[in-house]
């Protein structure tokens, strides 16, 4: 049974990275579905968010929950401001304009974090619960990860459920489906955007403190995993939950066992398979509008 | 012109249309003017007066060239991408491999090879790239570059890995002048040359019936499609020429400071250039020159002492720049001498 336990750890790592990433990159989906903004400081959002949770815990000796709630709540309202004083400026401009916003205040994040925080790597202390093993009844494993694994599903349900049963979700559905339409049924496009971009922002935050455990947390944090989010959202499908879900699991679990088998170049088989299903379906795997 | 006034004479209605003076800019915008010559005077200049910094001057031609084979893409062509440092790398290493293992060293022949190898990337990137647009084209421009990253990491037996190739064995240009790694004398006018010929290359392609075409598959695709221009091989074509002189770029680097290395492919490299390229002005050939003169002054002099505080600088300027200022430097420019041209009319 050397086999199972083997393919199990990877099943169990790979998720768990996969819902981190879910958790980052679900705001960026639904955001850049709803407005077509291509935003490339979510990652930004991220690190902020990782960066009040971490400090919160190991200065203010605050608990992970509720660094975790603090977290939402500052990065939330933080892109809330940014995104009335700025992205709202440029919601019909072209592309690049928005790339250049975007990453324009990806330097000053950077820039911002390394003068506040300082340059060196913040490290995560995890509450003693959380630590150490856990049984599962087939193996032992990490509880981190079999903890990220159910707060993933949580989440993914929750959003499942705000997505198709409530009257915001039935107006953003709506909206990624044909903004024109929504916005001339009386729908009040800006105003659910601006919701949206809050949750996905905290969203955001959330995900960047619980990853801050192994993907670490350093000013360049922005950057370094932006390719890893923008590949979630783009082979998931624009504006779908369901599609950066399965996008994200795809990713992690693959990541994870490449980086196992074939420590170098692993990643270069992630680049090249989202370059060929983003050549055979431009939409991405679940998105439902030609782009 | 002649040809012009001869059919008018035979219509009478064209009369009005070439005195119109928008029809006289567009017919004479071609021609050469006095401030073009500016550039090359300054860089003349600059060889003389600061020879202490010719290796910073060399960097700085490289990043024009650069900024300007962007400019053909994404400023005339209206393709948006983040990948471009691709085909920098990929000259780059043309260059680095074939002096390092000892096949070919010759500079001159060595660029042509960087801008060939560098072409049938663009070539057969664009070729399946071009078909989408919009985010997924995004996407996959930095996909194909962070590719050709991973995979000259992977084959680190022949490129060195992240350490690359040092120390390229570089014969003297001509059989004659050095490479001098402590005075960039060669290198410079080396790389100035380059720029030029390739900068009169582009100014005619982008004032010919072919970049004519481009600027109006950038500002209204739907139309050209409509008129019957062939609208995907005029963008592959673009994208290609646009690679090889990317590639021309990245093989002078690679000459100029005899060594490459994975930074050739990066993002930072990609993110740099677009920024030079978008602070001069993109789509007007000569904001790659006052965008590469801004931020590689800028950098050099600034993020050495002060590295945060340039990329607090960097961040906000950008943020004006997307928000104030969509055509850059030389477009605020150009709006403050047409408002100081109007109140000198008015008064």
């Amino acid at each position: 049974m050397i086999l199972g336990i083997d393919v199990a750890s990877i099943f169990l790592g790979g998720l768990s990275a996969g819902m981190v990433l879910f958790i980052v990159s679900v705001g960026l989906s639904v955001t850049m579905g709803l407005m077509g903004f291509v935003n490339l400081a979510h990652g930004a959002f991220a690190m902020l968010g990782g960066y009040v949770i971490v400090l919160a815990m190991n200065h203010a000796n605050i608990g992970f929950l509720p660094a975790l709630v603090l977290g939402f709540v500052v990065t939330a309202a933080v892109s809330v401001v940014l995104e009335r004083l700025l992205y709202a400026r440029l919601y019909r401009a072209a592309e690049l304009d928005q790339v250049l916003l975007t990453i324009g205040l990806i330097f000053i994040f950077i820039a911002s974090i390394t003068v506040v925080v300082g340059p060196e790597s913040q490290p995560l202390t995890l509450p003693p619960a959380l630590r150490g093993q856990i049984d599962l009844g087939f193996t032992r494993y990490r509880a981190y990860s079999v903890f990220l694994i159910a707060v993933g599903i949580l989440i993914v349900l929750g959003l499942w459920l705000a997505f198709e049963r409530t009257q915001i979700g039935a107006q953003i559905r709506a909206t990624v489906d044909n903004r024109r339409m929504a916005e001339s049924l009386g729908i009040n496009v800006d105003r659910l955007f601006t919701i949206t971009f809050a949750f996905g922002s905290g969203m955001a935050a959330i995900g960047g403190g619980l990853g801050a455990e192994f993907l670490g947390l350093d000013p360049q944090y922005a950057v370094k995993y932006l390719v890893y989010f923008l590949i979630a959202v783009s082979v998931g499908g624009l504006g779908s939950v369901v599609g950066v879900f399965y996008a994200s699991l795809l990713i992690g679990v693959l990541d994870f066992m490449l980086k196992l088998y074939l420590p170098e170049g692993g990643t270069l088989f992630i680049y090249a398979l989202t370059v060929l299903l983003l050549l055979w379906r431009p939409q991405g795997l679940f998105g439902r509008k030609e782009i | 012109m002649s040809a012009a006034t001869s059919s008018a004479a035979k219509h009478p209605a064209d009369v009005g249309r070439i005195d119109h003076p928008a029809a006289r800019v567009m017919v004479g915008r071609h021609r050469l003017r006095w401030w073009e010559t500016l550039p090359w005077i300054v860089a003349g200049a600059f060889y003389f007066s600061y020879p202490d910094y010719l290796g910073f001057g060399t960097e700085l031609l490289i990043a024009i060239l650069f900024a300007i084979s962007l400019d053909l893409a994404l400023g005339y062509a209206g393709i948006i991408t983040l990948g471009h440092a691709a085909f920098f790398g990929a000259g780059a290493y043309t260059v680095g491999l074939l002096a390092f293992h000892g096949v070919w060293n010759e500079p001159i022949t060595s660029l042509m090879l960087a801008a060939l190898v560098a072409a049938i990337v663009g070539l057969g990137s664009g070729l399946v790239l071009l078909r989408t647009h919009g985010l997924t084209l995004l996407m996959l421009t930095l996909c194909t570059m962070a590719l050709l990253e991973e995979g000259a990491n992977m084959a680190h037996e022949y490129t060195g890995g992240f350490d690359g190739l040092p120390s390229l064995p570089i014969p003297p240009l001509l059989g004659w002048f050095e490479f001098n790694p402590l005075y960039s004398n060669t290198q410079y006018v080396y790389a100035l040359i380059v720029l030029f010929v390739c900068f009169l290359f582009v100014r005619t392609l982008v004032y010919s019936p072919f970049g004519q075409s481009l600027t109006g598959i950038r500002e209204n695709m739907l139309r050209m499609h409509a008129v019957g221009s062939p609208v995907r091989r005029r963008l592959v074509t673009c994208y290609t020429i646009s690679a090889a002189i990317a590639g021309i770029a990245g093989g002078l680097w690679a000459q100029t400071n005899a060594y490459v290395n994975l930074s050739a492919f990066g993002l930072d490299r990609a993110a740099a250039v677009l920024i030079i390229l978008i602070l001069g002005g993109y789509g007007r050939l000569y904001g790659a020159f006052v965008g590469a003169v801004a931020y590689m002054g800028l950098s050099h002099f600034l993020a050495r002492i002060y590295p945060t505080a340039w990329q607090l600088g960097l961040g906000l300027l950008l943020v004006a720049i997307a928000l104030f200022a969509r055509n850059g430097i030389l477009g605020i420019g150009e709006a403050l001498w047409r408002r100081l041209g109007a109140r000198r009319a008015a008064s």
